[in-house]
Protein backbone atom coordinates (compact mmCIF):
# COMPACT_ATOMS: atom_id res chain seq x y z
CA UNK A 1 0.00 0.00 0.00
CA UNK A 2 1.12 3.55 -1.11
CA UNK A 3 0.41 6.26 0.61
CA UNK A 4 -0.71 9.59 -1.08
CA UNK A 5 2.02 12.62 -0.69
CA UNK A 6 0.33 15.07 1.68
CA UNK A 7 3.22 17.66 1.25
CA UNK A 8 5.69 18.27 -1.19
CA UNK A 9 8.50 20.70 -1.68
CA UNK A 10 10.71 21.03 -4.40
CA UNK A 11 13.60 23.17 -4.24
CA UNK A 12 12.18 25.93 -2.26
CA UNK A 13 14.02 29.32 -2.38
CA UNK A 14 13.29 32.21 0.00
CA UNK A 15 15.37 35.39 0.79
CA UNK A 16 14.66 38.24 2.56
CA UNK A 17 17.08 41.35 1.17
CA UNK A 18 20.14 39.94 0.44
CA UNK A 19 19.90 37.28 3.00
CA UNK A 20 19.07 33.27 1.39
CA UNK A 21 17.27 31.92 4.56
CA UNK A 22 15.83 29.14 2.16
CA UNK A 23 18.54 27.85 -0.44
CA UNK A 24 17.21 24.91 -2.21
CA UNK A 25 14.43 22.77 0.34
CA UNK A 26 12.91 19.69 -1.30
CA UNK A 27 11.04 17.58 0.92
CA UNK A 28 8.26 15.15 1.08
CA UNK A 29 5.63 14.42 3.49
CA UNK A 30 3.48 11.54 3.42
CA UNK A 31 -0.12 11.07 4.34
CA UNK A 32 -0.77 10.19 8.10
CA UNK A 33 3.11 10.89 8.87
CA UNK A 34 4.82 13.32 11.51
CA UNK A 35 7.97 14.98 10.23
CA UNK A 36 10.05 16.61 13.05
CA UNK A 37 12.10 19.81 11.27
CA UNK A 38 15.64 20.44 13.91
CA UNK A 39 18.61 23.03 13.38
CA UNK A 40 19.78 26.06 15.24
CA UNK A 41 18.18 29.06 15.23
CA UNK A 42 18.80 31.31 11.82
CA UNK A 43 18.44 27.45 9.74
CA UNK A 44 15.47 28.31 8.44
CA UNK A 45 13.41 25.98 9.81
CA UNK A 46 10.32 28.06 10.97
CA UNK A 47 10.46 30.19 7.51
CA UNK A 48 10.32 26.60 5.75
CA UNK A 49 6.91 26.01 7.44
CA UNK A 50 5.79 29.30 7.29
CA UNK A 51 6.07 29.01 3.46
CA UNK A 52 4.08 25.90 3.34
CA UNK A 53 0.43 27.90 3.94
CA UNK A 54 2.17 30.90 2.43
CA UNK A 55 2.21 32.92 5.33
CA UNK A 56 6.30 33.76 3.73
CA UNK A 57 6.03 34.25 -0.21
CA UNK A 58 8.55 31.83 -1.76
CA UNK A 59 11.37 33.30 -4.41
CA UNK A 60 11.48 29.84 -6.33
CA UNK A 61 10.74 26.46 -6.52
CA UNK A 62 7.09 24.64 -5.59
CA UNK A 63 5.35 23.44 -2.81
CA UNK A 64 2.12 21.41 -3.27
CA UNK A 65 -0.11 20.43 -0.21
CA UNK A 66 -2.42 17.95 -1.26
CA UNK A 67 -1.77 17.56 -4.57
CA UNK A 68 -2.36 21.41 -5.12
CA UNK A 69 0.40 24.18 -5.39
CA UNK A 70 0.27 26.74 -2.66
CA UNK A 71 -0.12 30.31 -3.80
CA UNK A 72 0.12 30.31 -7.22
CA UNK A 73 -2.05 28.90 -10.49
CA UNK A 74 0.12 27.52 -13.00
CA UNK A 75 -1.43 27.55 -16.53
CA UNK A 76 0.92 25.79 -18.82
CA UNK A 77 4.64 26.88 -18.06
CA UNK A 78 3.18 30.38 -16.74
CA UNK A 79 2.53 31.06 -13.21
CA UNK A 80 -0.51 33.57 -11.80
CA UNK A 81 -0.29 35.14 -8.58
CA UNK A 82 -3.93 33.76 -6.68
CA UNK A 83 -6.27 36.03 -5.42
CA UNK A 84 -6.31 36.66 -1.59
CA UNK A 85 -9.37 34.48 -1.07
CA UNK A 86 -8.33 31.44 -3.37
CA UNK A 87 -5.43 31.49 -0.99
CA UNK A 88 -7.55 31.69 2.47
CA UNK A 89 -9.43 29.18 0.93
CA UNK A 90 -5.99 26.45 0.59
CA UNK A 91 -5.20 28.14 4.46
CA UNK A 92 -8.24 26.28 5.87
CA UNK A 93 -7.08 23.10 5.32
CA UNK A 94 -3.64 23.76 6.76
CA UNK A 95 -4.09 24.21 10.79
CA UNK A 96 -0.92 26.22 12.11
CA UNK A 97 0.12 26.10 16.40
CA UNK A 98 2.95 29.38 16.59
CA UNK A 99 5.22 29.92 19.15
CA UNK A 100 3.48 32.79 21.01
CA UNK A 101 0.16 30.77 20.83
CA UNK A 102 -1.05 33.92 19.14
CA UNK A 103 -4.62 33.40 20.86
CA UNK A 104 -7.28 35.91 20.11
CA UNK A 105 -7.77 38.04 23.74
CA UNK A 106 -10.74 39.45 23.48
CA UNK A 107 -12.20 35.96 23.11
CA UNK A 108 -13.05 33.54 25.69
CA UNK A 109 -11.34 29.40 25.01
CA UNK A 110 -14.70 28.80 23.26
CA UNK A 111 -14.92 31.38 21.40
CA UNK A 112 -11.42 31.54 19.84
CA UNK A 113 -11.71 28.14 18.86
CA UNK A 114 -15.76 28.45 17.32
CA UNK A 115 -14.61 31.71 15.59
CA UNK A 116 -13.40 30.55 12.08
CA UNK A 117 -15.71 27.84 11.89
CA UNK A 118 -18.59 30.07 11.79
CA UNK A 119 -17.26 33.30 10.09
CA UNK A 120 -15.26 30.97 7.84
CA UNK A 121 -16.73 27.82 7.26
CA UNK A 122 -19.89 29.14 7.36
CA UNK A 123 -20.99 26.68 10.39
CA UNK A 124 -23.86 26.79 12.97
CA UNK A 125 -23.19 28.53 15.96
CA UNK A 126 -24.85 25.15 17.99
CA UNK A 127 -22.93 22.93 15.45
CA UNK A 128 -19.63 25.05 16.26
CA UNK A 129 -20.22 25.31 19.78
CA UNK A 130 -20.49 21.58 19.99
CA UNK A 131 -17.56 20.57 17.92
CA UNK A 132 -15.70 23.17 19.98
CA UNK A 133 -16.58 21.69 23.65
CA UNK A 134 -15.37 18.23 22.67
CA UNK A 135 -11.78 19.71 20.57
CA UNK A 136 -11.52 21.64 24.59
CA UNK A 137 -12.18 18.25 26.31
CA UNK A 138 -9.57 16.44 23.38
CA UNK A 139 -7.17 18.72 24.71
CA UNK A 140 -8.00 18.15 28.37
CA UNK A 141 -9.43 22.06 28.93
CA UNK A 142 -13.17 21.59 29.42
CA UNK A 143 -13.45 23.35 32.23
CA UNK A 144 -12.01 26.57 30.90
CA UNK A 145 -14.00 27.26 28.13
CA UNK A 146 -15.86 30.62 29.84
CA UNK A 147 -11.89 31.90 30.51
CA UNK A 148 -9.95 34.33 28.49
CA UNK A 149 -6.48 33.67 27.55
CA UNK A 150 -4.87 35.94 30.15
CA UNK A 151 -6.31 33.45 32.66
CA UNK A 152 -4.92 30.44 31.33
CA UNK A 153 -1.35 29.43 31.72
CA UNK A 154 0.95 29.09 28.93
CA UNK A 155 0.12 25.56 28.11
CA UNK A 156 -3.37 25.64 28.72
CA UNK A 157 -3.20 28.45 25.91
CA UNK A 158 -0.83 26.35 23.45
CA UNK A 159 -3.78 23.65 23.62
CA UNK A 160 -6.51 26.27 22.87
CA UNK A 161 -4.50 27.20 19.65
CA UNK A 162 -3.97 23.40 19.06
CA UNK A 163 -7.81 23.18 19.33
CA UNK A 164 -8.20 26.29 16.85
CA UNK A 165 -6.86 25.14 14.28
CA UNK A 166 -8.11 21.80 14.40
CA UNK A 167 -11.92 23.55 14.35
CA UNK A 168 -11.13 23.56 10.68
CA UNK A 169 -10.40 20.15 10.24
CA UNK A 170 -7.95 20.14 8.45
CA UNK A 171 -5.51 17.35 6.26
CA UNK A 172 -1.92 18.83 7.58
CA UNK A 173 -1.02 20.49 10.84
CA UNK A 174 1.87 23.13 10.96
CA UNK A 175 3.66 23.54 14.62
CA UNK A 176 5.99 26.09 14.82
CA UNK A 177 8.46 25.66 18.04
CA UNK A 178 5.24 24.57 20.39
CA UNK A 179 7.03 24.35 23.35
CA UNK A 180 9.35 26.91 22.93
CA UNK A 181 7.81 29.69 24.89
CA UNK A 182 6.71 27.50 27.87
CA UNK A 183 7.79 26.86 31.36
CA UNK A 184 8.97 23.80 32.00
CA UNK A 185 6.64 22.04 33.80
CA UNK A 186 4.23 22.79 31.10
CA UNK A 187 5.58 21.25 28.03
CA UNK A 188 4.77 17.67 29.05
CA UNK A 189 0.85 18.40 28.93
CA UNK A 190 1.34 20.16 25.43
CA UNK A 191 3.31 17.49 23.79
CA UNK A 192 0.89 15.08 25.08
CA UNK A 193 -2.03 16.66 23.05
CA UNK A 194 0.44 16.71 20.01
CA UNK A 195 1.34 12.66 20.47
CA UNK A 196 -2.48 11.81 20.55
CA UNK A 197 -2.71 13.48 17.52
CA UNK A 198 -0.40 11.94 15.70
CA UNK A 199 -1.82 8.64 16.98
CA UNK A 200 -4.77 9.79 15.64
CA UNK A 201 -3.64 9.54 12.16
CA UNK A 202 -2.90 13.67 11.41
CA UNK A 203 -0.69 14.70 8.90
CA UNK A 204 2.37 16.82 11.01
CA UNK A 205 5.34 18.93 9.80
CA UNK A 206 6.71 20.23 13.81
CA UNK A 207 9.77 22.56 14.49
CA UNK A 208 11.07 21.77 17.86
CA UNK A 209 13.76 21.56 20.02
CA UNK A 210 12.14 18.63 21.72
CA UNK A 211 14.36 15.79 20.70
CA UNK A 212 12.42 13.32 22.56
CA UNK A 213 9.21 13.67 21.34
CA UNK A 214 11.20 13.48 17.82
CA UNK A 215 12.29 10.42 18.64
CA UNK A 216 9.44 8.97 20.40
CA UNK A 217 6.28 10.70 17.42
CA UNK A 218 8.66 11.61 14.27
CA UNK A 219 8.49 9.13 11.22
CA UNK A 220 11.41 11.01 9.41
CA UNK A 221 13.86 13.79 11.39
CA UNK A 222 15.11 16.26 9.21
CA UNK A 223 18.33 18.58 9.95
CA UNK A 224 18.54 21.68 8.55
CA UNK A 225 21.33 24.27 8.70
CA UNK A 226 21.99 27.96 7.18
CA UNK A 227 18.37 27.23 4.43
CA UNK A 228 19.84 23.98 3.33
CA UNK A 229 18.48 19.95 4.71
CA UNK A 230 21.79 18.62 6.14
CA UNK A 231 20.42 15.29 7.07
CA UNK A 232 17.52 13.39 7.13
CA UNK A 233 15.88 9.96 7.85
CA UNK A 234 13.91 8.24 10.01
CA UNK A 235 14.86 9.24 14.00
CA UNK A 236 16.97 6.36 14.57
CA UNK A 237 19.48 7.45 11.65
CA UNK A 238 19.50 10.77 12.18
CA UNK A 239 19.50 11.53 16.08
CA UNK A 240 21.24 8.26 17.39
CA UNK A 241 23.80 7.50 14.22
CA UNK A 242 24.04 10.82 12.99
CA UNK A 243 26.16 10.96 9.52
CA UNK A 244 27.21 14.80 9.48
CA UNK A 245 29.87 16.69 11.82
CA UNK A 246 26.96 19.55 12.17
CA UNK A 247 24.23 17.19 12.92
CA UNK A 248 26.24 15.75 15.51
CA UNK A 249 27.14 19.10 17.12
CA UNK A 250 23.77 20.16 16.99
CA UNK A 251 23.16 17.08 18.77
CA UNK A 252 25.71 17.18 21.41
CA UNK A 253 24.44 21.12 22.17
CA UNK A 254 21.33 20.62 23.01
CA UNK A 255 20.75 16.78 24.81
CA UNK B 1 4.59 42.00 75.33
CA UNK B 2 2.71 39.23 73.73
CA UNK B 3 4.00 38.26 70.36
CA UNK B 4 1.49 38.84 67.17
CA UNK B 5 -0.25 35.74 65.82
CA UNK B 6 1.09 35.11 62.30
CA UNK B 7 -0.98 33.23 60.68
CA UNK B 8 -4.30 35.60 61.00
CA UNK B 9 -4.85 37.54 57.55
CA UNK B 10 -4.19 40.91 59.43
CA UNK B 11 -1.32 40.80 61.79
CA UNK B 12 0.13 43.95 60.13
CA UNK B 13 -1.07 46.67 62.24
CA UNK B 14 1.12 49.76 61.15
CA UNK B 15 1.06 53.84 61.47
CA UNK B 16 0.56 54.88 58.54
CA UNK B 17 3.05 57.21 56.97
CA UNK B 18 2.18 60.90 57.80
CA UNK B 19 2.00 62.80 54.19
CA UNK B 20 2.02 66.77 56.34
CA UNK B 21 2.80 68.65 52.88
CA UNK B 22 -0.38 67.19 51.27
CA UNK B 23 -2.96 68.63 53.33
CA UNK B 24 -0.80 72.12 52.77
CA UNK B 25 -1.12 72.22 49.25
CA UNK B 26 -5.14 71.06 49.89
CA UNK B 27 -5.69 73.83 52.00
CA UNK B 28 -3.55 76.32 50.02
CA UNK B 29 -5.97 74.74 47.00
CA UNK B 30 -9.29 75.87 48.79
CA UNK B 31 -8.17 78.88 49.79
CA UNK B 32 -7.26 80.08 45.75
CA UNK B 33 -10.55 78.22 44.64
CA UNK B 34 -12.43 79.77 47.51
CA UNK B 35 -11.24 83.73 46.79
CA UNK B 36 -11.56 83.06 42.70
CA UNK B 37 -15.78 82.31 43.43
CA UNK B 38 -16.05 84.52 46.03
CA UNK B 39 -14.54 87.24 43.56
CA UNK B 40 -17.40 86.24 41.44
CA UNK B 41 -20.38 86.09 43.88
CA UNK B 42 -20.07 89.39 45.10
CA UNK B 43 -18.58 90.80 41.69
CA UNK B 44 -20.90 93.81 41.34
CA UNK B 45 -20.36 93.63 37.05
CA UNK B 46 -22.17 90.32 37.03
CA UNK B 47 -25.66 90.43 37.26
CA UNK B 48 -26.67 86.85 39.13
CA UNK B 49 -30.13 87.15 38.75
CA UNK B 50 -29.52 87.43 34.74
CA UNK B 51 -27.64 83.97 34.95
CA UNK B 52 -29.90 82.30 36.97
CA UNK B 53 -32.98 83.60 34.65
CA UNK B 54 -31.29 82.45 31.51
CA UNK B 55 -30.20 78.78 32.98
CA UNK B 56 -33.47 77.05 31.81
CA UNK B 57 -34.44 79.27 28.90
CA UNK B 58 -35.83 77.60 26.14
CA UNK B 59 -34.00 79.29 23.11
CA UNK B 60 -30.92 77.96 25.07
CA UNK B 61 -32.09 74.20 26.04
CA UNK B 62 -32.93 73.74 22.46
CA UNK B 63 -29.50 75.07 21.76
CA UNK B 64 -27.54 72.37 24.01
CA UNK B 65 -29.85 69.60 22.47
CA UNK B 66 -28.93 70.73 19.09
CA UNK B 67 -25.32 70.79 20.29
CA UNK B 68 -25.69 67.13 21.85
CA UNK B 69 -27.09 66.32 18.30
CA UNK B 70 -24.54 67.73 16.29
CA UNK B 71 -22.17 66.33 18.40
CA UNK B 72 -23.52 62.99 18.24
CA UNK B 73 -24.00 63.08 14.58
CA UNK B 74 -20.45 64.60 13.54
CA UNK B 75 -18.83 61.91 16.02
CA UNK B 76 -20.94 58.67 14.57
CA UNK B 77 -20.24 59.97 10.21
CA UNK B 78 -16.44 60.55 11.61
CA UNK B 79 -15.70 57.70 13.06
CA UNK B 80 -17.15 55.26 10.59
CA UNK B 81 -15.14 57.49 7.83
CA UNK B 82 -12.38 57.23 10.17
CA UNK B 83 -12.18 53.61 10.18
CA UNK B 84 -12.55 53.62 6.16
CA UNK B 85 -9.39 56.45 6.30
CA UNK B 86 -7.32 53.79 8.08
CA UNK B 87 -7.77 50.83 6.77
CA UNK B 88 -7.25 52.31 3.00
CA UNK B 89 -3.89 53.88 4.56
CA UNK B 90 -2.60 50.72 6.25
CA UNK B 91 -3.91 49.31 2.57
CA UNK B 92 -1.46 47.07 0.17
CA UNK B 93 -3.01 49.30 -2.83
CA UNK B 94 -0.99 51.85 -3.50
CA UNK B 95 -4.17 54.01 -5.15
CA UNK B 96 -5.73 53.66 -1.41
CA UNK B 97 -3.13 54.97 0.09
CA UNK B 98 -2.41 58.47 -1.80
CA UNK B 99 -6.52 59.04 -1.57
CA UNK B 100 -6.42 58.45 2.06
CA UNK B 101 -3.13 60.57 2.97
CA UNK B 102 -4.58 63.22 0.74
CA UNK B 103 -7.79 63.66 2.43
CA UNK B 104 -6.01 63.72 6.12
CA UNK B 105 -3.67 66.24 5.04
CA UNK B 106 -6.15 68.23 3.29
CA UNK B 107 -8.32 68.36 6.11
CA UNK B 108 -6.07 68.82 8.84
CA UNK B 109 -4.03 71.38 7.42
CA UNK B 110 -7.01 73.89 7.20
CA UNK B 111 -8.29 75.44 9.91
CA UNK B 112 -11.82 74.35 10.79
CA UNK B 113 -13.75 77.41 10.78
CA UNK B 114 -12.65 77.92 7.08
CA UNK B 115 -13.81 74.76 6.25
CA UNK B 116 -17.31 75.27 7.95
CA UNK B 117 -17.42 78.77 6.20
CA UNK B 118 -16.88 77.32 3.35
CA UNK B 119 -19.29 74.82 3.81
CA UNK B 120 -21.63 77.51 4.38
CA UNK B 121 -21.19 79.25 1.38
CA UNK B 122 -20.76 76.40 -1.28
CA UNK B 123 -24.09 77.74 -2.74
CA UNK B 124 -21.97 80.90 -3.88
CA UNK B 125 -19.21 78.73 -5.48
CA UNK B 126 -21.55 76.36 -7.26
CA UNK B 127 -25.46 77.90 -7.34
CA UNK B 128 -26.49 74.41 -8.14
CA UNK B 129 -25.81 70.73 -7.43
CA UNK B 130 -27.12 67.58 -10.41
CA UNK B 131 -26.27 64.23 -10.26
CA UNK B 132 -25.30 63.23 -13.99
CA UNK B 133 -23.02 61.76 -16.43
CA UNK B 134 -19.78 64.02 -16.15
CA UNK B 135 -19.13 66.15 -19.65
CA UNK B 136 -22.67 65.18 -20.99
CA UNK B 137 -26.09 66.61 -20.80
CA UNK B 138 -27.62 63.89 -18.96
CA UNK B 139 -28.55 64.62 -15.15
CA UNK B 140 -31.16 62.81 -13.15
CA UNK B 141 -31.32 64.83 -10.09
CA UNK B 142 -30.85 68.76 -9.89
CA UNK B 143 -31.14 71.52 -7.36
CA UNK B 144 -30.14 74.96 -5.47
CA UNK B 145 -27.18 74.25 -3.37
CA UNK B 146 -29.05 76.49 -0.97
CA UNK B 147 -32.07 74.12 -0.79
CA UNK B 148 -30.37 71.50 -0.56
CA UNK B 149 -28.00 71.90 2.40
CA UNK B 150 -29.17 74.09 4.66
CA UNK B 151 -27.34 75.47 7.36
CA UNK B 152 -27.29 72.70 9.79
CA UNK B 153 -26.22 69.94 7.08
CA UNK B 154 -23.25 72.60 6.15
CA UNK B 155 -22.05 72.64 9.39
CA UNK B 156 -22.49 68.73 10.31
CA UNK B 157 -20.85 67.99 6.72
CA UNK B 158 -17.76 70.46 7.96
CA UNK B 159 -17.42 69.13 11.46
CA UNK B 160 -17.77 65.03 10.15
CA UNK B 161 -15.44 65.66 7.40
CA UNK B 162 -12.52 67.64 9.69
CA UNK B 163 -13.13 65.27 12.36
CA UNK B 164 -12.59 62.07 10.00
CA UNK B 165 -9.10 63.39 9.52
CA UNK B 166 -7.96 63.37 13.30
CA UNK B 167 -9.74 60.05 14.05
CA UNK B 168 -8.65 57.83 11.17
CA UNK B 169 -4.92 58.91 12.63
CA UNK B 170 -6.18 57.67 16.21
CA UNK B 171 -7.77 54.56 14.63
CA UNK B 172 -4.53 53.80 12.54
CA UNK B 173 -2.42 53.79 15.42
CA UNK B 174 -5.03 51.45 18.03
CA UNK B 175 -4.70 49.23 14.44
CA UNK B 176 -0.92 49.42 14.75
CA UNK B 177 -0.97 48.77 18.10
CA UNK B 178 -2.53 44.63 17.77
CA UNK B 179 0.00 42.45 17.51
CA UNK B 180 1.17 41.33 13.93
CA UNK B 181 0.60 37.59 15.55
CA UNK B 182 -3.06 38.47 16.00
CA UNK B 183 -3.33 38.89 11.59
CA UNK B 184 -1.64 35.99 11.23
CA UNK B 185 -3.27 33.77 13.42
CA UNK B 186 -6.39 34.70 11.59
CA UNK B 187 -4.62 33.89 7.96
CA UNK B 188 -3.99 31.02 9.20
CA UNK B 189 -7.54 29.91 9.89
CA UNK B 190 -8.56 30.96 6.18
CA UNK B 191 -10.05 34.16 7.31
CA UNK B 192 -10.22 37.48 4.68
CA UNK B 193 -8.66 40.12 5.67
CA UNK B 194 -11.93 42.07 5.79
CA UNK B 195 -13.04 39.66 7.90
CA UNK B 196 -9.63 39.34 10.54
CA UNK B 197 -9.71 43.12 10.15
CA UNK B 198 -13.77 43.52 11.24
CA UNK B 199 -13.46 40.39 13.95
CA UNK B 200 -9.44 40.56 15.20
CA UNK B 201 -7.70 43.58 14.91
CA UNK B 202 -10.56 46.18 15.38
CA UNK B 203 -12.01 44.86 18.84
CA UNK B 204 -8.63 44.70 20.17
CA UNK B 205 -7.68 48.04 18.64
CA UNK B 206 -10.62 49.71 20.35
CA UNK B 207 -8.81 49.57 23.94
CA UNK B 208 -6.25 51.91 22.09
CA UNK B 209 -9.02 53.92 20.11
CA UNK B 210 -11.39 54.99 23.02
CA UNK B 211 -9.46 57.45 24.97
CA UNK B 212 -8.16 59.34 22.63
CA UNK B 213 -11.80 59.35 20.78
CA UNK B 214 -13.11 60.74 24.27
CA UNK B 215 -11.11 63.67 24.09
CA UNK B 216 -12.10 64.16 20.28
CA UNK B 217 -15.83 63.92 21.51
CA UNK B 218 -15.14 66.25 24.04
CA UNK B 219 -13.61 68.40 21.72
CA UNK B 220 -16.19 68.21 19.48
CA UNK B 221 -19.12 69.41 22.00
CA UNK B 222 -16.76 72.74 21.89
CA UNK B 223 -15.65 73.05 18.22
CA UNK B 224 -20.04 72.96 17.33
CA UNK B 225 -19.84 76.43 18.66
CA UNK B 226 -18.24 77.46 15.44
CA UNK B 227 -20.99 77.04 13.72
CA UNK B 228 -22.39 80.83 15.20
CA UNK B 229 -20.50 81.91 11.75
CA UNK B 230 -22.95 80.07 9.64
CA UNK B 231 -25.90 80.46 11.91
CA UNK B 232 -26.72 77.09 13.35
CA UNK B 233 -28.75 77.73 16.10
CA UNK B 234 -26.60 75.56 18.65
CA UNK B 235 -25.92 76.69 22.63
CA UNK B 236 -23.96 78.98 21.81
CA UNK B 237 -25.33 80.81 18.81
CA UNK B 238 -28.41 80.96 21.20
CA UNK B 239 -26.69 82.72 23.74
CA UNK B 240 -24.82 85.18 21.63
CA UNK B 241 -28.22 85.58 20.26
CA UNK B 242 -29.82 86.43 23.43
CA UNK B 243 -27.28 88.44 24.61
CA UNK B 244 -26.96 90.77 21.45
CA UNK B 245 -30.71 91.59 22.98
CA UNK B 246 -30.27 92.64 26.68
CA UNK B 247 -26.44 93.11 25.87
CA UNK B 248 -25.87 90.67 29.16
CA UNK B 249 -22.88 89.15 27.38
CA UNK B 250 -20.82 87.53 30.68
CA UNK B 251 -23.95 86.71 31.93
CA UNK B 252 -24.60 84.25 28.75
CA UNK B 253 -21.58 83.14 28.55
CA UNK B 254 -21.09 81.99 31.77
CA UNK B 255 -24.88 80.18 31.25
CA UNK B 256 -23.31 78.48 28.20
CA UNK B 257 -19.98 77.52 30.04
CA UNK B 258 -22.69 75.96 32.39
CA UNK B 259 -23.96 73.47 30.16
CA UNK B 260 -20.94 72.74 27.85
CA UNK B 261 -19.59 71.53 31.59
CA UNK B 262 -22.41 69.53 32.36
CA UNK B 263 -22.44 67.97 28.96
CA UNK B 264 -18.95 67.35 28.96
CA UNK B 265 -19.07 65.30 32.41
CA UNK B 266 -21.75 63.61 31.51
CA UNK B 267 -19.98 62.14 28.51
CA UNK B 268 -17.26 60.44 30.67
CA UNK B 269 -19.66 57.56 32.04
CA UNK B 270 -20.37 55.92 28.12
CA UNK B 271 -16.67 56.25 27.84
CA UNK B 272 -16.46 54.29 31.12
CA UNK B 273 -18.51 51.68 30.02
CA UNK B 274 -17.40 51.21 26.55
CA UNK B 275 -13.42 50.93 27.71
CA UNK B 276 -14.42 48.76 29.93
CA UNK B 277 -16.25 46.75 27.21
CA UNK B 278 -13.59 46.44 25.45
CA UNK B 279 -11.42 46.07 27.87
CA UNK B 280 -12.50 42.00 28.23
CA UNK B 281 -9.43 39.86 28.07
CA UNK B 282 -7.17 42.22 29.03
CA UNK B 283 -5.72 43.29 32.39
CA UNK B 284 -7.34 42.66 36.03
CA UNK B 285 -10.57 43.28 35.52
CA UNK B 286 -11.08 39.77 33.98
CA UNK B 287 -11.55 37.75 37.16
CA UNK B 288 -14.82 39.44 38.00
CA UNK B 289 -16.48 38.25 35.03
CA UNK B 290 -15.38 35.03 35.57
CA UNK B 291 -16.71 34.78 39.10
CA UNK B 292 -19.69 36.12 37.91
CA UNK B 293 -20.64 33.44 35.12
CA UNK B 294 -19.14 30.83 37.63
CA UNK B 295 -22.19 32.42 40.11
CA UNK B 296 -24.08 32.24 37.15
CA UNK B 297 -23.67 28.49 36.45
CA UNK B 298 -24.86 27.75 40.07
Amino acid sequence: MTKTVMVEARGVRKSFGSNEVLKGISLEVKQGEVMCLLGPSGSGKSTFLRCINHLETIDGGRIYVDGDLIGYRQVGDVLHEMHPSAIAKQRRGIGMVFQRFNLFPHLTAIQNVMEAPVGVSRKTKSEALQAAQSLLAKVGLADKAEHYPSQLSGGQQQRVAIARALAMEPSLMLFDEPTSALDPELVGDVLDVMRDLAKSGMTMIVVTHEIGFAREVADQVVFMDAGVVVEQGTPSQVLDNPQHPRTQAFLNSVL
Amino acid sequence: MTQPSLNGEHDIVAKPLKHPWRLVFALILVAILGAFIWSLVTAETIDHAMIFKYLFNKDILSGAWLTIVLTALSMLIATILATILAVMKLSQNPLLRIISTGYIEFFRGTPLLLQIVFWGYLGIIYPTLSIGIPFTDIVFVQGQTSQLISAFSAGLIALSLNEAAYAAEIVRAGILSVDSGQAEAAKSLGMSSTYTMRRIVLPQAMRVILPPMGNETISMLKSTSLLASVAVMELYTQAQKISAQNLAQIELLVVAGFWYLVMNTVLSFPQRWLEKRFGRGFGPGVSGRILKVRRDAK
